[in-house]
């Protein structure tokens, strides 16, 4: 395998462990407020679908992704009230989205399977794409790369540095001490959920309008389960996630390594490799009990009532 | 003023209520949609939910719909008065059908008595095993059921599609991705002649008396419902949870194995890498609308089955497509979430008290 091909290699983990690295943005901030929110890929589907239809119809792939955004946040409302005020429970509500926006979408975008869009071009950074083997690997992305990078160092700096920071994590480790103190634990949550649910919108705009360019029934292929498991993998921490993301990201372009190396084993086979690895991690996570319990949110999954806080 | 109250004793009528509450406000949410993309609401419900219904030959493919969606729900329902989150009833589906077309295929130019009976011992083997695999990781290693379950859901489905493109591939099939057809032997005996209702659709009915006397009847039953009722409860009275927790498992398990090799055994007689339009899936709803108990299953199934063949109907003579099906699931799944609410809760009128 020479260096031109690792180059490729790692250029394309980055550019299919983009969409996971945003919408496992999205729900850590999410789990951080003590919600689990299962619905991840119903909502990606949903801003898969309307991100192409927008940027179809106007011809703005700026329009799309924003179209795409604005339909992941009002699906994140609809788990978000059912949660929150309705008292539903979080897994049941989770799933329920899930398979809400897996049949929406598909209806929705019945009629447009199989039309392709232009999609986002690659746009090499002036200076830092001259850089060798790192400038092609890091900086020759289309536009949405870089701002998954901008946003993930920017998320670290508000999760860990800032007040906005501090009181996500008050309100998932404790909602009750939280709500003494007077942060208004629904909103915070609110806030959160709908973040999560724009990321996932974005991630879905990602795999429709850059990654495929295309929509295609089912087409995010459980990659909102994955980004689950990704969290957890990530020990809810921000950084770590973008690692975990690009890791998957090779795993789903394992064929193309294992091509460099001269084996051939069925495409099929390798489809299942990010599937396996994601079980793979959940063994080991799981295992590791104690850490697990230490490192999540201490509410999360928990419901919180201010009603019953007389 | 209108205000919520909890209700100090679960209401018994809200739970039969609110699935039928929440199918009228799927309709309306339905018609509401029809009406959006300019198809006439009252033709897309008869078609969708009248039709279905209107003769024997409509009934008996509303049957042969009917029998994965009940087998794989009663498992399921199981499961989840147990706690145990398995939302992988379609990759067991698949594994099922994996397992059992592979001993199928062995049987191919027999004529042995055995040869059914194998292949669908095969199926629900497989099913089990493919069950049994996240269960495992649960107990032993904690690892979240939720995730593994569906991850191995995607897992089947490729080694599906491989096989059928490997191993599994008819020699003279002309390079397409499917088995060759089974040999008569490996074949479901059908009811009725002329239809293609088969004997995995009783099968399935059976599967939900089995699953109703398991649930009432038994002790087992009896600690299933407790440990879903009151977790801290069960343990305190010493029940077995790793021990209910293999069961339901393994018998949604086999449940939903039986369902795969049943479809390709039956209807499909032979494998194909899309012998599941999400019957796996749609068993979650079913559980849940047939209050994840056994007999409601089948209600909830026979419904779940109406909306599926309505939806090929609906396609055929309305050009509504078929994902029409998908989405109304989704809503109905959504609206039932919001309707349990009354279950626990209730509006008062609070402008009495206030008077006072």
């Amino acid at each position: 395998m020479d260096a031109d091909l690792i180059v490729q290699i790692l250029f394309a983990a980055i550019k299919t462990g983009t969409p996971l690295l945003f919408i496992a943005l999205g729900e850590v901030i999410c789990e951080k407020s003590g919600i689990l929110n299962l619905g991840q890929e119903g909502m990606m589907l949903m801003g898969a679908v309307v991100g192409f239809l927008a940027a179809y119809g106007s011809g703005n792939m700026g329009f799309g992704v924003l179209a795409a955004m604005a339909m992941g946040a009002f699906m994140s409302l609809l788990f978000a009230v059912l949660v929150l005020h309705v008292g539903a429970n979080q897994v049941a509500t989770g799933l329920a989205l899930t398979i809400f926006g897996t049949g929406l979408s598909a209806f929705v975008g019945a009629d447009f399977v199989g039309k392709t869009l232009q999609g986002f071009q690659p746009i090499p950074l002036p200076l830092l794409s001259d850089i060798p083997y790192l400038g092609r690997v890091l900086f020759s992305h289309d536009i949405l790369v870089y701002f998954s990078f901008v946003m993930t160092i920017a998320l670290i700096y508000v999760v860990n540095k800032t007040r906005i920071g501090l009181t996500l994590k008050a309100v998932g480790e404790n909602p009750h001490a939280a709500n003494a103190i007077g942060i208004k634990v629904l909103r915070v949550r609110y806030l959160a959920v709908m973040f999560g649910g724009a990321m996932a919108g974005l991630s879905g705009a990602y795999m429709s309008l850059v990654y495929t360019p295309m929509w295609v029934e089912g087409m995010t292929a459980g990659r909102g389960w994955i980004a689950l498991a990704l969290v957890v993998f990530a020990s809810w921490r921000v950084g770590r996630i973008m690692l975990g993301a690009y890791l998957f990201g090779l795993a789903s372009i394992m064929h193309l390594v294992l091509q460099g190396l001269g084996w051939s084993i069925s495409p099929n086979l390798l489809a299942m490799l990010p599937y396996v690895a994601t079980v793979i991690v959940m063994v080991i996570i799981g295992a590791d009990h104690f850490k697990e319990k230490l490192l999540a949110p201490r509410s999360l999954g928990k419901p919180f009532d201010p009603r019953n806080m007389a | 003023m209108i205000r919520i109250q909890a209700r100090t004793e679960p209401s018994n009528i809200m739970k039969v209520a609110s699935p039928l509450i929440a199918i009228v406000l799927t309709l309306i949410f339905g018609s509401i949609l029809f009406s959006a993309i300019g198809k006439s609401p009252t033709q897309a419900l008869q078609v969708l939910l009248i039709a279905p219904l209107a003769d024997s030959y409509n009934i008996g493919e509303m049957l042969v719909k009917m029998g994965p969606l009940l087998l794989c729900a009663v498992g399921l329902s199981l499961c989840y008065r147990a706690n145990m989150w398995n939302i992988g009833a379609e990759g067991q589906l698949l594994a099922g059908a994996l397992g059992g077309s592979a001993v199928a295929l062995f049987f191919i130019h027999s004529e042995s008595v055995f040869a059914l009976p194998l292949t669908l011992i095969a199926g629900i083997v497989s099913g089990m095993l493919w069950a049994a695999v996240p269960t495992f990781l649960k107990l032993q290693f904690n690892s979240n059921l939720i995730l593994t379950t569906i991850m191995f859901n995607y897992i089947a489905l490729y080694l599906l599609i491989w096989a059928v493109h490997g191993p599994l591939r008819d020699p003279e099939g002309y390079g397409f991705p499917e088995s060759a057809i089974f040999a008569d032997s490996t074949l479901l005996p059908t009811l009725f002649e002329g239809s293609r209702i088969h004997l995995g659709i009783l099968f399935a009915i059976f599967a939900g008396f089995v699953g109703w006397f398991i649930l009432t009847k038994t002790h087992l039953g009896f600690q299933i419902r407790v440990f879903g009722a009151d977790e801290p409860a069960a343990r305190y009275a010493g029940f077995n949870s790793k021990k209910l927790s293999w069961f339901v498992m393994l018998f949604a398990g086999g449940l939903a194995g039986l369902a795969g090799v049943a479809e390709t055994t039956g209807p499909i007689g032979q494998l194909t890498p899309n012998i599941s339009p999400g019957y796996g899936y749609s068993a979650i709803i079913v559980a849940y609308l047939g209050r994840l108990h056994p007999i409601g299953a089948i209600v909830a199934a026979i419904f779940m089955a109406v909306l599926y063949m309505g939806g090929d109907l609906a396609q055929i003579e309305m050009g509504i497509p078929v994902a029409v099906v998908s989405m109304f699931q989704g809503v109905l799944l959504f609206f039932l979430l919001a309707c349990d609410f009354f279950i626990n809760n209730r509006f008062i009128n609070t402008n009495n008290q206030a008077t006072n």
